[in-house]
């Protein structure tokens, strides 16, 4: 284990760990992008540029700008009152366990330890692209009519909102109205 | 020997430390290099920009400010010690409901990414800090950083304006770096790699001629092709939303909403914020040089006697001065015109413009294929515009002029 890979092993618990414990979703919110970032950077240590700028472009650039919006969007500003440790913690924690032992087991298992890592090529870059481009190529057309379908659905689901949304409102403002006239006061 | 001079310096410099401190030692000197270099540019810049607003507006702009209990003034060029004097000294100002701690880490978290990004711009001939294989991935995925610490700044404010400006700027960057990407996608088709120091190579038509032998007069820069202009302003109107200037600064927006994400800031974290805008504007005119404009070539081969390096900072001021010069012209545009003018008019733009590179490849050289690609990228760009427009294609009708 070398000194880069421990300071960013610790990076990444850390921001995990604060990620579940912190009150405040907004600060668990950038806990996490502490945690995806230092991910980003043990990619880059394995020489793995496209994965690693690609892991920042993505989770920090777009999937943490998503997380924040949603929780903005969704909560009150304010942290929670109730006390973080909860007794399911002992149920998630032994699954939890349960699971890293099996995900260890397998690979200790598969001989990934005795295997020769490569040679770094000079341009991996051009290697994913060619491969892309190429061999992988009905994986990537289905990729993106997937993403297609989901954000054309995205639209649609966002137009028919506003409408329905336009003639609640209208019904309510239509029914606190005769409820006004009738009662001759506020609700 | 000019265009070379300042890597031997740093080689003879370098020279003198004993072979084990000298991996460090070229690292700690290029990386200074790049912050006194961009840290003056910018003191220079806000000179340039008020005293061209200045100009602009009719007026004089900064000319007091000069060397103290003396009467030379130097032109207004002493107005940047003097604001950074007083950011340093201005009381250092947190709302009491702000959360200080990301109030605190969000202009550092704005100003590393932006900083980080100057890595990999090769600034002159073997003047690359790091010459990365995935170098413009690089630059797009730490300029992405940015967003989240705008996030940072407006939200830990606890301030609606701060709030407003903040998911303003966040809707703005996210809208505007899909085109800013697929607009530098085109380059990255014709050259075959994502290496900055490649794709000014393959803009360099000294190389080129010394392979090919013939010696052409238009310079190889990727601008004059009809898919490398059309590129080249949608990366320059992209690039001008992403560093969230006027007339693209309603995340600012003095006259809505005070100054948007960094009302709140003070003294010198008000000024880090500042830099970062500046910074970003940099990173903005070198990433558009270095993939339309050739970088750091010249235009002619009887000018490349002027040092490499000197034509890299001439293009990137060049795109200051625009930046400037459009802040003084056009009027900040609405939300929705942001928005419409973001997802209807350069996301079509930039998406045809992948189909015309592809077929600039295939058509072979010659006059054809100017013809076709010029004609499909005029014709979107009229169809477009005059469809956003609500104007139908034919002859302009000045409403109040005639």
């Amino acid at each position: 284990m070398t000194a880069p890979f421990a300071i960013l092993a610790v990076l990444t618990i850390a921001g995990a760990v604060a990620a579940m414990g912190l009150r405040h979703l907004v600060h668990c919110a950038l806990a996490l992008v502490v945690a995806l970032a230092s991910l980003a950077a043990v990619y880059l240590q394995l020489d793995a540029q496209f994965v690693g700028f690609a892991q920042i472009l993505v989770y920090v650039g777009a999937v943490a700008i998503l997380i924040v919006f949603a929780i903005l969007l969704t909560r009150s500003g304010e942290a929670g009152t109730q006390p973080i440790a909860s007794p399911s913690w002992a149920a998630g924690i032994g699954v939890a366990t349960v699971v890293f032992a099996v995900i260890t087991g397998c690979v200790l298992a598969s001989g990934f330890t005795q295997r020769e890592s490569p040679a770094a090529p000079d341009v991996a870059t051009r290697l994913i692209g060619e491969a892309l481009m190429t061999q992988f190529v009905l994986p990537l057309e289905v990729v993106g009519l997937l993403l297609t379908v989901a954000l054309i659905g995205g639209v649609i689901i966002a137009m028919r909102e506003r409408k329905s949304e336009v003639t609640a409102a209208l019904g309510e403002a239509g029914s606190i109205g005769k409820r006004q006239s009738a009662n001759g006061n506020l609700p | 020997m000019m265009d070379q001079i300042l890597v031997l310096l740093k080689q003879w410099l370098v020279g003198w430390f004993p072979p084990a401190l000298q991996p460090w030692v070229s690292v700690v000197l290029t990386v200074a290099a790049i912050l006194g270099v961009f840290g003056a540019l910018f003191a220079v810049a806000t000179v340039f920009e008020r005293k061209g607003l200045g100009r602009i507006q009719n007026r004089y702009g900064p000319n007091r400010v000069g060397i103290p209990f003396t009467n030379i003034r130097l032109a207004g060029f002493g107005q940047p010690m003097a604001d950074g004097i007083k950011a340093l000294i201005k009381e250092d100002f947190v709302p009491a409901t702000a959360d200080k701690v990301i109030h605190f880490l969000a202009p550092l978290a704005l100003l590393a990414p932006v900083t980080l990004t100057f890595a990999v711009l090769p600034y002159g001939r073997n003047m690359a800090p790091i010459d990365l294989d995935a170098g413009l991935l690089y630059f797009f995925a730490v300029a992405a950083g940015s967003e989240l610490a705008v996030f940072m700044a407006g939200w830990s404010s606890r301030n609606k304006y701060s709030l407003l400006g903040a998911m303003r700027a966040i809707a703005q960057m996210i809208s505007y770096e899909i085109p800013l990407i697929l607009s530098s996608v085109t380059v990255v088709m014709t050259v075959g790699s994502l290496s900055l120091v490649k794709i000014v190579q393959s803009q360099d038509f000294t190389l080129l001629n010394a392979q090919t032998g013939q010696t052409s007069l238009l310079p190889n820069w990727f601008v004059f092709t009809p898919w490398g202009l059309a590129g080249f302003v949608l990366f320059l109107i992209a690039a001008t939303a992403e560093s969230n200037r006027a007339p693209f600064d309603l995340p600012e927006g003095e006259s809505e909403i005070v100054a948007g994400y960094f009302l709140e800031y003070s003294g010198f974290k008000f000024a880090i914020f500042f830099m970062a805008e500046y910074f970003e504007m940099f990173a903005g005119g070198a990433m558009a040089a270095t993939l339309f404009l050739g970088g750091y070539t010249a235009p002619l081969s009887w000018l490349a006697w002027i040092p490499t390096w000197v034509w890299f900072f001439a293009k990137v001021m060049a795109f200051i001065f625009l930046l400037i010069w459009v802040r003084g012209t056009i009027p900040r545009l609405r939300m929705d015109q942001l928005m419409n003018f973001a997802w209807k008019f350069m996301l079509p733009m930039t998406l045809l413009n992948l189909v015309v590179v592809g077929l600039w490849h295939f058509l072979g050289t010659g006059v054809a294929r100017w013809m076709v690609c010029s004609a499909l990228v005029l014709g979107a760009y009229a169809a477009l515009g005059r469809g956003l427009a609500g104007r139908k294609i034919g002859r302009r009708v000045y409403q109040f002029a005639s």
